[in-house]
């Protein structure tokens, strides 16, 4: 007996270790928080009825078993309007409540809104986010710090307190970006940019995964995620700077082919737009840029001359995924690009400038959709919650 | 709400022989198929409707469709629909022989349309237009191809009707038969007017 | 198993060469006792000469009891592979920790979750809600049977060759390594290059074929089979629910197949639907897919809710509580199932807008869901329940299923999505409401009507323990996969680097053995009442009081289901022919039309399933082939007019007096029929 009720004891301790681990229920950022607490609420919501119904259930269960010849027998009893209404109703007003808490928590854990806050003491500061840009490589993630010039791979780490933008594609085929201690998952696509803002409130190391199957090398897609403080993020960035690697087109492309369970590395430089490239599909010398293609067919396409504007693809076709022959099919190919060096330049940075940093929405209670509130609620607006004025002329992104 | 009698509302079990209408079952199963069957296309003119303008720095449909080609093709299989409704008139009126006649002349317009259809997609494919050049004309060879491919297998079936109905005569099962090929061909017609709308005529704006 | 890069192909047999034999001991060892068990088999048949009983009695039988029985049968024989698979994965994850790689490999652990969901969802429940709704929904509405009995038997065999070309990719080639949707660009020819994505593709198009029809099939069956006076609103709830899963079937399979068409283009002719560059796009196929899928959960879900409503009417001997409102929430659910399919992929980025208005719809469905649970809930009050097998299942369904129902609407929400989709909390969701609704269901339905296709009642003893270890393993398996999902555990996953998890993953294993004493327990079941049948026996045809019509014929029933066909005044027909004490027809009996068997359907499927191996392997002759045999049995097939028969009157008064003279023995009372 002794021994069973030892090993039971270590069940209960190991089970008691894991429980700190519930990194969905206790995270250490701000957005992460909000999305456990509407967790959290929705569950307590749907309890109200919940709870009744598997009462009752056990309770009906039990007292109208037909061993019980006390209680009431009514064979022919099949409706109550009242009852029928309330059946529906609750449900329905429970709903209600759930779908306004949706919509307006939608809109305000939306992953491509800019935060403005950076806890729930917090309001945020009036400074650019970190800018980070992410690339999900078969098997690996890609970091690339365009503001400080670096480049990691399966290594991230980020200043504490700082909100931070993701930009994030794929170079094949489609994954998942989470880091589950800072805030929500997003799909990294390729061909496609997504946007993800969080912000760690504790420094520590927390695990970033890949969230979405993506072939072979899938389960050792993870990394750790840093949360420094301003002086430990420096000197990181000061360390990787010295680290002495460059990251051009050519290393990228080297990168690109499959690899699994992949050491972090550090790259000291990065070419510039090299995201861009990335998100383009266009990293090799002569494929035309997806961007350039968009605006060639919305010019109404190439004409018929554009139908043999094309040229084998023939990189390392037999070692690097997505590069097969359909058996029916012609050679892969590629189009090739008619831009200049320049013109794709001014191309990446006027895109860039797009979509540079806006202003912080000052109504965070409210959907962007909606509009400001009139009457009397008119002018009282959260000033905890906003921090920044914007500037002249700048439009206030409601 | 309750429905509960006290007295027998009446006999529980139908005594007397009676008789079903037989093919009645015939004709809501062919519409409900024939609706699945329209889903399938919806399914390609979405694709289309997503794809139709991804022409990856290829030809557009102003550089590809020859709308006078098209115009013909489109009153082929529009006159063999009229043909074949002459063939159900001559059913109607138990006349084997014109059915049977008006059945072979809407084989031909069909088999008319469809050589219309393989010389277009041929062109296309010679001038490098071919279906792995670009979204846009991946999904218009499935939409048109698709389309094609069921008045191809309509021609077949017809062919079958028309020996089955020379053999054994406007009989209630052969009769059945072609009312679902015509509710079929009909169907074609349809889907080749969206076919015609949206990605030949709204093309060439 | 290294993929080849290249294809290297021959005229014979296309790129079917011994590589494709897999290099794994395990599938060897598998393969091994396949045969021997295979071979076994075919020699007792041989032995007893079974084949031409088999041949005549089953595979061409056109008769819809017959066919819902061979589907359960194949649902049954698929659940023990899928299950197998379950194992699998339940183990590796036990294993792979601190270090260790556990005992599969990436490409075998990969392709073991995709058949998983592959086989369970297509070939375990679509099977089993088919072959019930085949069985029941005729002799439920007073029909002889489907309105295209024919059409019925090919539907059948065509989700055979589908199982059956899933199946042999274990042996020959390899399984898709895709999850069980396959969605590109990982699905393209490009990352997945070999046959595994092919035997995905073709064993869902043959056996959607089937299921299509078969949907088109029970449709028809439905509007212009019922008895004289069954009105829609006086159909059975089971009935019901069957119509709305065939519409939805109707109305979303050939979404699938058109969408898989488009796939298979991309892989063969290297076209651009979901391919990254050349302006394909794959999130279409993903948008596409899931138009299909979601109302694909209902269609597995709606049938099952229809048992539990005419089980709870049966067994609490009482009428069943808001039958208007249980179709309306019939009806709301079909509807609103074709709105929500967006709430698979909140994380793409689509915009909060439309995110909240996916979110929104989906908690909606709940609002018709819950008004059913309240319906069984009050059906049951001032009830007097006998807590047979049946009901069993059906009260820790309820229990079980609002569970499912609650993280279902969790994860509708889409910042909390945000946080747990695709991770263990979503797989133990969908577990929850499949094993907990679909699983529950099926094993309630299949101890309710046993004697009514078989003369004798199930077992109990055995059903308990199958029962119990089935609802307690249930708990054990996927409670820790709720709590792994909030440690931000993600699904799929081979290898883990925490060893704190360990114990949670070990816990669901223990759930998993105890479901597969749980199964083991069912299968004993079947054969110990199979063994005790005598004992069993029950001559009334009407076990368990029943209330629909399918309780008012003989057990099994007769070809003909009905000498004479039954009226309809009310809803619960059977039980109101019991009160007025008019269950026996009187009158000179005349031949009954019936279909004749045939063997056609087995040809054409057979040959369409080699089709699909020989499009899989590009052997091009054997596809074109096949192909042309296919076209041509079923131009031949049309010049069979003489298909059906008449059962003379004397062999009809023959079974009817037999029938008479068996009831004539039993006593006469009918206990829970109290107050007339």
């Amino acid at each position: 007996m002794a021994p069973i009720l030892k090993r039971l004891t270590l069940l209960g301790a190991l089970l008691a270790l894991s429980a700190c681990k519930f990194e969905v229920l206790s995270p250490s950022g701000d957005v992460a928080a909000q999305q456990r607490d509407l967790l959290v609420i929705s569950t307590l919501l749907m309890l109200i009825i919940i709870i009744p119904v598997m009462a009752l259930t056990v309770w009906f269960a039990w007292r109208y078993r037909s061993a019980n010849r006390q209680a009431t027998y009514a064979p022919d009893w099949d409706h109550s309007t009242k009852l029928e209404l309330v059946i529906w109703a609750i449900p329905l007003l429970i709903i209600v409540c759930l779908g306004a808490l949706t919509w307006v928590g939608t809109h305000l854990l939306d992953p491509y809104r800019p935060l403005d806050r950076i806890s729930a003491t917090q309001p945020a500061r009036d400074e650019q986010p970190l800018r980070v840009q992410v690339v999900a490589l078969d098997w690996k993630w890609l970091f690339i710090y365009p503001e400080e010039g670096v480049a990691t791979v399966n290594q991230f780490a980020a200043p504490v307190d700082r909100p931070i933008e993701f930009t994030l594609t794929s170079s094949s085929v489609m994954n998942a970006f989470y880091i589950p201690a800072m805030a929500g998952m997003i799909y990294a696509m390729p061909g496609m940019q997504t946007t993800l803002h969080g912000v760690f409130n504790e420094s520590g190391e927390y695990q970033g995964l890949a969230s979405h199957y993506s072939g072979a090398g899938f389960s050792g897609m993870r990394f750790k995620a840093e949360a420094l403080d301003d002086a430990g993020f420096d000197a990181w960035i000061a360390e990787a700077k010295e680290s002495g690697e460059t990251l051009d087109r050519a290393r990228y492309l080297e990168l690109e082919a499959p690899s699994e369970n992949v050491a972090p590395m550090i790259f000291a430089e990065v070419e510039p737009r090299l995201f861009q490239r990335a998100v383009n599909m266009c990293v090799e010398e002569g494929k035309m840029c997806m961007s350039e293609m968009m605006a060639i067919d919305d010019q109404g396409g190439m004409g018929l001359s554009g139908a043999v504007n094309v040229a084998a693809l023939t990189y390392d076709k037999y070692e690097r995924r997505g590069t097969a022959r359909p058996i029916l099919g012609l050679e892969p190919f590629r189009v090739v690009g008619i831009c200049t060096a320049d013109e794709l330049e001014q191309m990446f940075a006027f895109a860039d400038a797009t979509s540079n940093y806006t202003p912080r929405d000052v109504s965070p209670l409210r959907g962007r959709g909606l509009s400001e509130p009139q009457g009397i609620f008119r002018g009282i607006t959260p000033t905890d919650l906003t921090q920044s004025t914007p500037q002249t002329g700048v439009d206030r992104n409601l | 709400m309750s429905q509960v009698h006290t007295t027998a509302p009446g006999d529980f079990w139908e005594t007397e022989p009676h008789h079903h209408e037989d093919g009645a079952s015939t004709s809501v199963g062919f519409w409900i198929y024939l609706m699945s069957d329209c889903l399938m296309f919806a399914v390609l003119f979405a694709c289309f409707g997503v794809l139709g303008g991804s022409y990856a720095a290829g030809p557009g449909p102003q550089d590809l469709f020859d709308l006078n080609l098209i115009a013909l093709n489109t009153a082929f299989l529009l006159i063999s629909s009229i043909t074949f409704g002459f063939a159900m008139l001559r059913m109607m009126l138990n006349d084997q022989r014109g059915t049977l006649i008006w059945l072979f002349i809407t084989l031909l317009f069909g088999l008319a349309f469809l050589a219309v259809e393989i010389y277009e997609f041929h062109h296309l494919i010679h001038v490098g237009a071919g279906p792995q050049r670009s979204a846009f004309l991946s999904s218009f060879f499935a939409l048109v191809g698709t389309h094609g491919l069921h008045v191809a297998f309509g021609s077949i079936w017809l062919v079958t009707l028309m020996v089955q109905v020379s053999q054994r005569g406007l009989i209630p099962a052969n009769r059945r038969r072609l009312m679902c090929l015509s509710m079929f061909w009909h169907f074609l017609d349809v889907i080749w007017i969206g076919v015609f709308t949206f990605v030949y005529l709204l093309g060439m704006i | 198993m290294a993929i080849p890069s290249d294809i290297e192909t021959t005229f014979l047999f296309g790129r079917l060469n011994l590589h494709a034999i897999p290099a794994d001991p395990i599938v060897w060892v598998t393969f091994v006792f396949v045969a021997i068990g295979g071979a076994g088999l075919l020699w007792l048949l041989t032995k007893y000469k079974w084949w031409g009983y088999l041949w005549t009695e089953w595979f061409t039988s056109v008769d819809h009891k017959k066919i819902g029985i061979m589907y359960i049968v194949l649902a049954l024989i698929m659940f023990v592979r899928g299950f197998a698979d379950a194992i699998m994965m339940r183990l590796q994850q036990v294993l792979a920790f601190n270090g260790s790689e556990g005992y599969l490999n990436a490409h075998h652990y990969d392709q073991i979750f995709t058949a998983h969901g592959v086989i369970m969802i297509f070939f375990v429940a679509m099977p089993f809600v088919t072959g019930l709704m085949n069985y029941i929904v005729p002799l439920q509405i007073g029909a002889r049977d489907v309105s295209f009995p024919f059409l019925n038997n090919f539907s059948f065999w065509m989700t055979v060759g589908g199982a059956s070309l899933t199946m042999v990719s274990l042996f020959i080639g390899e399984f898709a390594q895709t999850g069980w949707l396959a969605f590109p660009p990982l699905s393209g020819i490009g990352y997945s290059p070999y046959v595994g994505v092919d035997y995905y593709i073709w064993g869902l198009q043959v056996a959607g074929v089937g299921t299509t029809l078969s949907g088109i099939n029970l449709l028809v069956t439905i509007i212009k089979m019922r008895a004289p006076g069954m009105t829609m609103m006086r159909m059975p709830v089971f009935t019901w629910t069957a119509l709305c899963t065939n519409i939805l079937i109707v109305a979303s399979f050939p979404v699938l197949t058109a969408t898989l068409v488009l796939l298979t283009l991309d892989r063969y002719l290297g076209t651009n639907f979901f391919t990254n560059d050349l302006g394909g796009n794959p999130m279409m196929y993903i948008n596409l897919i899931w138009i299909w899928g979601h109302p694909e959960v209902y269609i597995l879900i709606l049938p099952l809710f229809g048992v539990f409503s005419e089980i709870t009417a049966t067994f609490t001997g009482k009428r069943l509580f808001g039958y208007t409102s249980m179709v309306y929430a019939t009806v709301c659910i079909t509807v609103l199932s074709y709105l929500v399919w967006l709430h698979h992929f909140f994380t793409m980025g689509s915009g909060a807008s439309v995110n909240s208005f996916f979110g929104i719809t989906t908690m909606i469905i709940s609002i018709p869901t819950g008004a059913k649970i309240f319906n069984w809930l009050f059906t049951m009050y001032r009830g007097r329940i006998r807590f047979e097998l049946p009901m069993m299942w059906t009260v820790a369904f309820m229990l079980t299923f609002v569970l499912g129902g609650m993280t279902g609407v969790l994860l509708a929400v889409p910042p909390a999505d945000f946080v747990v989709h695709n991770s263990l909390f979503l797989v133990a969701h969908f577990h929850n409401v499949i094993i907990g609704g679909v699983l529950f269901g099926c094993f309630a339905a299949v101890n309710y009507w046993w004697p009514k296709a078989f003369g004798f009642k199930l077992d109990p003893f055995w059903g308990k323990v199958s029962f119990w270890f089935w609802v307690v393993g249930f708990w054990v398996a996927f409670m820790p996969l709720y709590l792994l999902g909030l440690m931000g555990v993600t699904r799929r996953v081979r290898v883990f680097d925490d060893p704190s998890l360990q114990i949670w993953f070990i816990i669901a294993a223990i759930g998993a053995v105890m479901i597969a004493i749980g199964i083991a327990a069912m299968f004993l079941q079947f054969y110990v009442s199979i063994r005790n049948r005598e004992k069993l026996r029950d001559d009334s045809g009407d076990p368990w009081e029943g209330r629909t019509l399918e309780w008012a014929t003989s057990s099994p029933p007769p070809d003909y289901n009905f000498a004479f066909t039954p009226v309809s005044h009310g809803l619960d027909t059977w039980w109101d022919m019991k009160r007025f004490g008019q269950t026996r027809p009187r009158a000179t009996y005349i031949p009954i039309h019936m279909p004749k068997s045939t063997g056609t359907g087995v040809i054409i499927s057979a040959l369409c399933t080699i089709c699909g191996f020989a499009l899989i392997w590009y052997i091009w002759w054997l596809a074109i082939l096949s192909f042309v045999g296919v076209v041509a049995v079923a131009i031949a097939h049309t010049f069979n007019y003489d298909r059906d028969f008449h059962i003379p009157a004397d062999v009809v008064k023959t079974t009817e007096d037999e029938r008479d003279r068996v009831l004539a023995t039993l006593p006469a009372a009918q206990p829970a029929i109290q107050g007339v």
